[in-house]
């Protein structure tokens, strides 16, 4: 492989990332910073996804018998060809990042009250089922083909080869946003509340907070931060199918991201995301038994546990604030 | 308005509201009672997906039993569950078709489209998975609990190893689709003259259903008139008054793991044996309809999730009257937000919510 070959393939590893990294850092304000148990991360980062790319492609084209009725064209009617800037992009995350939160307010209104193992069954529940509308209904994003060819922010500035080029700056500038604004509300009152709710409820909820809702905030702004990073997921990826889903990539790898990482802060996130990908996305250059996909697997599988039970507080433990 | 130091209008408002709530109570009866009538209407004329939808409901009660066992006595969801029941119907079909004469697999039992080597492999991928369990709890689970882990802990371990089992099937096996050796034979046929309906059931799936009976029976008795069961029963209760009367904790938990290990390697293999085929991720494919379940049966009782079980098995099946049957998860995962909302101690009873 050339030198522009490598950085390419880089550029992509970092890419991915860097996505990751942003629904991690979403699962972490879910588990790290509140305790709650979702296993369902699959589905927040599938809706994102898919409100973005159907927002943004063009209306179903009879001739290519799409089964899709919906596209919103965006990237045509509010992109560089009609006003000159790509105003589609930020609208497209933002309206990920709120369908991604209705979902969480609605799921969590009946399930959130209960003990935290029940939230991990229905929310279980919940990655399999938003998987299956998109599988089954057709009309609505064209099934099991999923979405090809979703347009992409700034494509046309550069070689379609070099794209990883320009989009991973933008991946890296919204993930540091995303970590900014995470971060700061870790530190406020709200974050710091969370933190209680998730060391002892009770004692919260004796102080006089309204744990509940303060529980249903905290799992619908995780859930849309998981939105934005299926959005860019879709963008990164460029086409999207209801594979693309499955538990295992969609759900287990951010939460392996999280435990290696260190769950309850941030930063941990971000390298636990970008250690593990680096690993995943590297691996078929191993050399013999490792470049083995189900190896993998195992790979992953062993890390998750081995980090929980040797180090539980993962690469960067949470550092613990007295005041 | 004060009289004699009463507020009146608390007084009022406490009226209006017993009312209010007396209303609202009659009203809830009546739309249970009418969902009843409908549901019951719909069981009736639709009694062939009743039927199937009950036997399938011996599938997912047959694993259901272990996890909820492991639920209620280890007090987390074990995710690693499905993937274990895969990992026994695996080691049932090395079994048959790799270790045993391929001609020992050439007759089939009885009205049954297995074959007789499936009693041969059945007590061995039990036996490798309730081993599996005992040993995975010794170095992963045993070690969480001895450090007092959060339930959270404990139960990403149990997606760690969900997912290294997977890769050690995957591994091993490969990703394609393994047949089980079988032998086609004609459905049972039910006619049911006054609903002139018929009836067709796969034998294979009476026989599973039986097996489920047996064993919840079976772990029934086991639970109540051996001592090594109440033992078991009262560690799941209350783990540290256990301790203090001198049972050994750590060996009820040792007892649990087998148990649902060997339950769990039943029903995998049953369940492939059944369908003549086998999936690598058939047995998490079931993990969804095995929590629905056990939530519906409540947490931690296992007859409450053989009951929840056989419920979501005639719900699921029910369900394709109206829906595409690939969208039974997300019936079941309906079903387990509604159990959630109306009553989240289950149906009957669960040790805490």
């Amino acid at each position: 492989m050339d030198l522009t070959g490598i950085i390419l393939y880089v550029a992509n590893l970092a890419l991915i990332a860097g996505v990751y990294a942003v629904i991690t850092i979403g699962l972490n304000v879910h588990y790290g910073h509140t305790g709650l148990f979702n296993v369902g991360v699959a589905a927040f980062f599938a809706l994102g996804a898919y409100v973005a790319a159907l927002l943004a492609i063009p209306p179903p084209d009879e001739n290519l018998f799409h089964a899709y009725k919906f596209g919103g064209d965006l990237a045509r009617v509010l992109g560089v060809e009609t006003i000159g800037i790509d105003i589609w992009f930020p609208i497209v995350l933002i309206a990920a990042a709120a369908s991604c939160a209705i979902l969480a307010y609605l799921i969590g209104a009946v399930t959130i009250r209960l003990r935290e193992d029940y939230l991990a069954i229905a929310t279980l529940g919940l990655g399999e089922a938003v998987r299956l509308v998109f599988t089954n209904e057709a009309w609505l994003a064209d099934g099991t083909r999923g979405l090809p060819g979703i347009p992409r922010v700034l494509d046309n500035i550069v070689d379609p080869r070099f794209y990883d080029l320009i989009f991973l700056p933008v991946v890296l500038a919204i993930l540091l946003l995303i970590y900014l604004i995470a971060q700061r509300l870790a530190a406020a009152p709200w974050g710091r509340v969370l933190l209680a709710i998730r060391e002892n409820e009770d004692t919260v909820e004796v102080v006089g907070k309204n744990v509940f809702r303060f529980k249903l905030q905290a799992f619908a702004f995780g859930a849309a931060i998981m939105g934005v990073g299926g959005a860019l997921y879709a963008f990164a990826r460029h086409s999207i199918t209801p594979m693309t889903f499955e538990p295992f990539i969609a759900t287990f790898v951010v939460w392996a991201m999280l435990i290696i990482g260190g769950s309850g802060n941030h930063r941990g996130a971000i390298l636990g995301a970008a250690v593990l990908w680096a690993v995943i996305g590297s691996s078929q250059f191993l050399p013999g038994l490792l470049s083995d996909p189900n190896m993998r697997l195992i790979v992953v599988g062993v890390m998750i546990v081995a980090v929980l039970m040797l180090r539980p507080a993962g690469i960067i433990p949470e550092t613990r604030t007295r005041t | 308005m004060e009289l004699i130091g009463i507020n009146t209008h608390s007084v009022r408002d406490a009226v209006v509201s017993r009312i209010g709530e007396r209303a609202a109570r009659a009203a809830v009866w009546i739309l249970v009672a009418l969902l009843s009538a409908a549901a019951a209407w719909i069981l009736v004329t639709r009694l062939d997906l009743t039927v199937i939808g009950l036997l399938i409901g011996g599938v997912y009660a047959l694993g259901a039993v272990g996890l909820s066992l492991v639920y209620g006595n280890l007090h987390f969801p074990n995710i690693a569950h499905g993937d274990t029941m895969t990992a026994a119907a695996f080691v049932a079909l090395a079994v048959m078709v790799t270790w045993l004469p391929e001609t020992w697999s050439m007759n089939s039992v009885g009205m049954f489209t297995f074959p007789y080597t499936l009693f041969i492999a059945l007590p061995i991928g039990m036996a490798v998975v309730a081993l599996g369990s005992v040993l995975v709890d010794r170095f992963v689970y045993r070690r969480l609990r001895l450090k007092a882990a959060q339930l959270g802990v404990i139960t990403l371990a149990s997606l760690g190893v969900a997912i290294a089992l997977r890769g050690l099937i995957q591994y091993i096996w490969g990703t394609e689709i393994q047949n089980f050796p079988r032998e086609s034979k004609k459905f049972l046929r039910w006619d049911v003259d006054f609903l002139d309906t018929t009836v067709l059931v796969p034998p294979d799936m009476i026989f599973v259903f039986g097996a489920a009976v047996v064993l919840t029976l079976a772990l029934y008795l086991f639970l109540n008139l051996t001592r090594a069961g109440k033992a078991m029963r009262a560690a799941a209760d209350n783990e540290d008054l256990a301790a203090i009367s001198g049972i050994n904790v750590e060996r009820t938990h040792m007892l649990t793991w087998a148990i649902a290990g060997a339950t769990a390697g039943a029903a995998g293999i049953l369940f492939a044996a059944g369908q003549g085929q086998l999936l690598t991720i058939s047995g998490w494919k079931l993990m969804i309809p095995m929590f629905a379940a056990v939530v519906a049966g409540g947490i931690g009782n296992p007859y409450g999730a053989f009951a929840g079980a056989i419920m979501i098995g005639v719900i699921g099946e029910v369900s394709t009257e109206w829906l595409d049957p690939t969208y039974k998860p997300a019936v079941f995962f309906a079903a387990i937000i509604v159990m959630l909302l109306v009553r989240p101690r289950g149906l009957f009873g669960a040790s805490r919510v």
